[in-house]
């Protein structure tokens, strides 16, 4: 059960071979076993969680199971759920229980899924290597020495060590796609808007979107099947009809025109990486996709831009967190200004003082035009380039990270260089584009390496089609982590 | 052009983060840094491009302006009660005299 698809955990299910409850009992023991050495849930509640497989196997013995009813899942501790520990992986929301369940979270529950514990995360999603969390850094499990990328690093790093079936998490430059390529398990953003942000705590809220981490394209399809739809309660949610995610997944690629863009395949990209995404191209090819040479020539001013909007968006979203109404609040202050002051500096770990103070640098009177006003001019550009390359092309493939995953501590000193790991990620993000990575081979020391897969605007069953296609005819999501245990 | 650090001063007192004497210098090193970084920016013409602020083109979706929200002040201030509160008032340092 620890390798199973979800198809066939629920297929065991509905066949009574496991229930829900020693299904979640089994992967609640697999995460007493092994968190102590991966640190990748900051809350695990055995009791609730085995309660709520007590109702999805009362559910499954009436006759009204759902696709995911039993199957547990745990989310990035990004959303709030109610009673839950909800922290966002910082000190100054340590002691915040949630009073509501976010949307994802009451999508889950509606499907009868179960909440099986919060995964640990960068401190409000600022970071490519869950090392900024209040609650310490998170491992890979191919190798503990190592991050497993981030920010929604614990929700990749339980996948890829099967301590759950499936998870959530969220990304505003890469926070899905790059753990999950680091961690070798599938990631999947979907276009802005197709899932709501309510209840999600904001980082960048034009850039945030949720989304499934999964052993296969076809788990995540399962999983965007529950949490994709309208909610009047977020004003970006898109008003639109329902879709079923799994319905292209077995389509033939024969005839599918695959963009190579070649900014993403120059200087920077490590050998090994570049060697694996090659050699899974040819695998396309073999399918029957044409390749077609595309450009996407501002790509490479993507990070610049998105350091000046993200931390603008963030530098405002984050203004909410005073010490007045909630959260920590510092111990000593001589009046409100300097308990504000103390409450932040203390409360706020120092990625995230960095991005405040950036973002409320290029918001400042007179600064405005040359920062804030010219990367929303370049993210034009970076979004103009996609429509021009889906002109010619039906998706775009390339690495999702320039490199395997690096030590822990490696990057942590120079922001200038973890900030780069983004690099092929956040061009999706600025253009609000869906976007995917699956496990494509491995690299420098046996670590996990990801094939980035970028489609058209709510093109996500194709792209979910083109990476099905792939894993019929390869095994890389299959491979686990070896040494657990 | 780098960041003084009196700029980085006033930045954080913007901001409501406290910066220590002790801390200034690092912290001007690393924005510094990314404002290298962000610099890059300049390379290119945006003359005449459109600002893009959002990704979806459209603007936002109205509602009608109903009361659709329930009292939940009891339960909010029992889950995420305020760091200081008395009879269900949040509690902060003096601002009048």
């Amino acid at each position: 059960m620890l390798n199973a698809s979800l198809r066939e955990i629920a297929s065991g299910l509905a066949r009574k071979k496991i229930s829900s409850v020693e299904l979640t009992k089994l992967f609640l023991g697999r995460i007493k076993a092994l968190n102590g050495k991966l640190n990748a849930f900051i809350t695990v509640d055995e009791e609730r969680s085995v309660g709520q497989a007590r109702a999805a196997d009362g559910l499954i013995a009436k006759g009204a199971a759902q696709p995911l009813t039993g199957i547990p899942v745990a989310h990035k501790d990004i959303f709030v759920a109610r009673d839950w520990l909800t922290t966002c992986g910082s000190k100054i929301l340590s002691n915040f229980v949630g009073p509501y369940d976010a949307h994802l979270i009451e999508r889950f529950s509606g499907a009868g899924a179960v909440l099986l514990g919060k995964t640990n995360m960068d401190e409000f999603a600022m970071g490519s290597s869950s090392e900024s969390s209040f609650y310490g850094p998170v491992k890979n499990p191919w190798n503990a020495d190592c991050v497993p990328g981030g920010s929604s690093g614990g929700s990749a790093a339980a996948v890829a060590a099967r301590m759950a079936p499936a998870a959530t998490g969220t990304d505003t430059g890469g926070s899905i796609r790059q753990p999950a390529a680091l961690s070798g398990v599938c990631g999947l953003k979907p276009t802005y808007g197709v899932v709501s942000r309510y209840g999600m705590i904001a980082f960048a809220s034009s850039l945030d979107q949720a989304g499934p981490f999964a052993k296969s394209a076809e788990d995540l399809a399962l999983l965007l099947n529950v949490i994709a739809g309208f909610d009047p309660r977020d004003s970006t949610s898109i008003e639109r009809e329902p879709e079923d995610y799994t319905r292209d997944l077995e389509k033939p690629l024969a005839g599918l025109r695959v963009g190579v863009p070649k900014e993403h395949f120059g200087e920077g990209l490590a050998p090994d990486v570049g060697k694996a995404v090659e050699t899974a191209l040819a695998q396309l090819d073999k399918l029957g996709a044409k390749r077609v040479s595309i450009g996407l020539p501002n790509s490479r001013l993507s990070v610049p831009a998105y350091y000046v909007i993200a931390p603008a968006e963030a530098s405002s979203n984050l203004s909410r967190f005073d010490g007045a109404r909630y959260g920590y609040r510092a111990k000593d202050y001589t009046d409100l200004a300097d308990m504000y002051r103390k409450t932040r500096a203390e409360g706020f770990g120092e990625e995230v003082r960095r991005r405040i103070l950036i973002g409320t640098y290029v918001l400042s009177h007179g600064y405005y035009d040359a920062y804030y006003l010219k990367a929303q001019k370049i993210r034009r550009l970076i979004a103009n380039d996609f429509t021009e390359a889906f002109k010619r092309c039906d998706v775009v493939i390339g690495p999702t990270s320039p490199t395997v995953a690096f030590k822990i501590g490696a990057k942590t000193s120079d922001p200038v260089q973890m900030y780069l790991n983004d690099i092929y990620t956040i061009p999706a993000n600025l253009a609000g584009l869906p976007a995917a990575s699956i496990p494509c081979g491995f690299g420098a020391g046996g670590l996990p390496v990801g094939l980035h897969l970028v489609g058209n605007y709510f093109s996500e069953a194709k792209i979910l089609n083109v990476a099905h296609r792939y894993q019929r005819e390869t095994d890389w999501h299959r491979r686990e982590p070896a040494g657990l245990q | 052009m780098p960041l003084t650090p009196e700029e980085v001063r006033a930045i954080a007192e913007l901001a409501r983060i406290g910066v220590s004497d002790a801390e200034v210098k690092t912290v001007q090193a690393k924005l510094n840094d990314i404002f290298e970084l962000i610099g890059q920016m300049q390379q290119v013409d945006t003359e005449g491009v459109e600002p893009m602020s959002h990704a979806q083109g459209s603007a936002l979706r109205l509602r009608a302006d109903e009361v659709k929200e329930i009292d939940q002040r009891g339960l909010f201030l029992k889950l995420a009660p305020a760091p200081d509160m008395e009879t269900g008032l949040y509690l902060v340092p003096k601002v009048l005299e």
